[in-house]
């Protein structure tokens, strides 16, 4: 059984075709990238297959189950986490409430016991607290727990986000371009601690990356689209020598 | 200790309260004003729910009082009452007194689901939008009250006294001061245990990016659903407290105006602090009723200093002057509110040592 089996995935807004005929198949525990120039698509996969567009065409199964139609709640609930281009945090929110709140996927007590303040409630959010902890304390983040997302450097910020993501205990991580905006010690800490993520936790990986270095060096396997088209995939070595994707990277004239 | 002084403070609170009014140490008109800050905090804070944490804008929360007031009104008339449309009591008029908290709730519930019909359309849309569909819920909820004759129509709704003299004559009690104390406390608690779970947050999370929070698992639309229901459920138990305090209801005195009132006090206090608008609808209740002896002072020394043709007099419409203008200078030079978005254990946080509030 696939873990995640897209296929034919096409996606139309108005005329334009962001993406067409898209298929990829993850047993389980990749690490595989996403490339592309921009506007190819990309993170139109992760918006579809987050569950926050519909597809024009085709399908996605989640371990064998079509996600098609769920609500992005219900997709997270099933086990796919991910973080953003541009980072969401809730920015005027403590950085431990942005795990808490995550928690919702498995709350555990319903309004009546939040009102009534029942042992189960009780229960419930000193497990939601636990989860929180650990989570920021196995990434270093237990000092930034009562901050604001928004007094964070950018650097720290993507490191919670990514905290957030983890902890709904997804199998598959989508990272949308987790490089970007980064300098180049925080790149150097980023590849470390999503091979750490991937080493840890039982976890599949699928992330868009526009910073070779960090796809080069993560991924065992990498697709590229172009005007969302799929043009190539193949291990880094084979991507890196590819004419095609060198074409789409740097245009016609430089071959 | 910390766990008690809040329940302490209040059943003291409470107890000298009750007890003032009962021996006539304070007159009706000072019961009347503290009733009628225990409804505003209720209508402040219930709407903050919507307005303040979860960041949308509706402005008719006056039509969710108004359908708390008619069906707990109508209840209590129809069960406990001799009346010519709805003829005599269907129980005993001594048990109104136990009736009242339920048929307070049923007040309370009928409002809910009306706001579970304006919940639906904000699955969808937001901003503008959402502000225009609330302001109609508020006309369409006074326009149907006013044509519809068996409850009075325009003229309005009236019986609701002898409810109060029939508890009055269970036991000799301020019943409404009693009633109003609770309800005002019952709704803080309700506001501040739903906010402050993790459930609760979540329309915090909705208020700072709804696609986020739809992403990371919160089931948005029902958390919206929730607010909106918790939001308007309550208003509907104000509007109950305000009927059976006035005695009499008609379908004006739930217009825009009144949303608008509800709408300043959230403003004033601060969107998302149970505290602001705790002390903005006391400061609000205040400021309106001291206008009362305001104008007629104004009015007095303007004609003395010759300021004023002897035909004009300042009436209390300026009351409607001088509130917006108020309004204007507070989101010129405060914008956040009293509070801005926090409590007031997080500005003082010294009193966290005395107070322990869940
Ligand atoms: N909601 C939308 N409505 C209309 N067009 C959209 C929408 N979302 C994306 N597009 C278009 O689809 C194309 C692909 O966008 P997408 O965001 O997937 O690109 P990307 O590969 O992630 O690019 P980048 O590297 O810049 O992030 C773009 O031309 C974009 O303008
Ligand atoms: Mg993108």
């Amino acid at each position: 059984m696939a873990l995640l089996d897209i296929n034919g995935l096409t996606q139309n807004f108005g005329g334009l075709c962001a993406l067409s005929d898209f298929s990829i198949r993850f047993e389980g525990g990749e690490l595989t990238g996403l490339i592309g120039p921009n506007g190819a698509g990309k993170t139109t996969v992760f918006n579809l297959t987050s569950g926050f567009y519909r597809p024009s065409q085709g399908d996605i199964r989640f371990r064998d189950r079509s996600i098609v139609g769920r609500k992005p709640h219900q997709i997270t609930g099933m086990g796919i986490a991910r973080t953003f281009q541009n980072i969401r945090l809730w920015k005027d929110m403590s950085v431990l409430d942005n795990i808490r709140i995550s928690q919702h996927y498995a709350m555990g007590y319903s309004l009546w016991d939040a009102l009534a303040r029942t042992a189960n409630y009780d229960r419930a959010e000193k497990k939601i607290l636990r989860t929180a902890s650990e989570i920021l304390e196995s990434l270093d983040l237990t000092r930034y727990a009562d901050e604001l997302p928004k007094n964070l450097p950018y650097g720290i910020q993507r490191k919670v986000e990514i905290a957030r993501a983890l902890s709904i205990q997804p199998s598959l991580l989508l990272l949308d371009e987790p490089a970007a905006g980064l300098n180049s010690s925080d790149v150097q800490g980023l590849i470390q601690l999503i091979r750490w993520i991937h080493e840890t936790f039982d976890i599949t990986i699928w992330m868009i990356e526009h910073q070779m270095a960090v796809v080069m060096n993560l991924c065992s396997w990498i697709k590229v689209i172009d005007f969302g088209v799929t043009i190539a995939e193949g291990t880094p070595d084979e991507i890196q020598n590819n004419p095609d994707v060198i074409k789409a990277y740097l245009g016609d004239d430089n071959i | 200790m910390q766990r008690f002084s809040v329940p302490l403070l209040l059943a003291l609170l409470f107890g000298a309260l009750v007890a003032a009014s009962h021996t006539g140490a304070i007159d009706l008109y000072i019961q009347s004003v503290i009733m009628f800050i225990g409804i505003n905090i209720i209508l402040s804070s219930s709407l903050n729910i919507v307005n303040g944490y979860m960041g949308e804008f509706a402005c008719g929360h006056a039509a969710f009082m108004a359908i708390g007031a008619y069906v707990a009104s109508i209840l209590n008339v129809l069960l406990f009452t001799k009346d010519k449309y709805f003829g005599p009591p269907l129980l005993p008029p001594e048990l109104s007194l136990y009736f009242f908290p339920l048929v307070l709730l049923a007040g309370g519930a009928a409002a809910a689901l009306a706001g579970m019909l304006v919940a639906i359309p904000s699955f969808k849309t937001r901003g503008d939008y959402l502000a225009i569909i609330t302001i109609a819920a508020n006309f369409i909820v006074t326009s149907t009250i006013i044509n519809m004759n068996a409850i009075g129509g325009a003229r309005g709704f009236m019986g609701m006294k002898k409810i109060i003299f029939s508890m009055e004559d269970v036991l000799e009690l301020p019943w409404m001061l009693i009633w109003v104390i609770l309800g005002t406390v019952f709704s803080v608690w309700t506001i501040r245990r739903f906010v402050s779970s993790t459930y609760g947050k979540g329309i915090i999370a909705i208020h700072q990016d709804e696609i986020a929070a739809e992403i990371m698992g919160v089931n948005t639309n029902r958390m919206k659903l929730m607010a909106f229901m918790i939001s308007s459920g309550l208003a509907g138990i104000a509007g109950g407290l305000f009927a059976h305090i006035l005695g009499y209801i008609n379908p004006g005195s739930f217009g825009i105006l009144k949303s608008t009132e509800c709408l300043v006090m959230v403003y004033l206090g601060g969107m998302g602090s149970l505290s602001g608008s705790v002390i903005s609808a006391i400061l609000f209740t205040l400021l309106l009723e001291g206008l009362r002896f305001v104008i007629p002072w104004i009015n007095t020394g303007l004609h003395w200093l010759h300021l004023l043709p002897d035909a004009y007099e300042v009436s209390q419409v300026w009351k409607w002057v001088i509130i917006p203008l108020i309004l204007v200078l507070l989101m010129q030079f405060r914008p956040e509110g009293i509070m801005g978005n926090k409590e007031l254990s997080d500005i003082f946080p010294r009193l966290k040592r005395w107070y322990h509030f869940k």
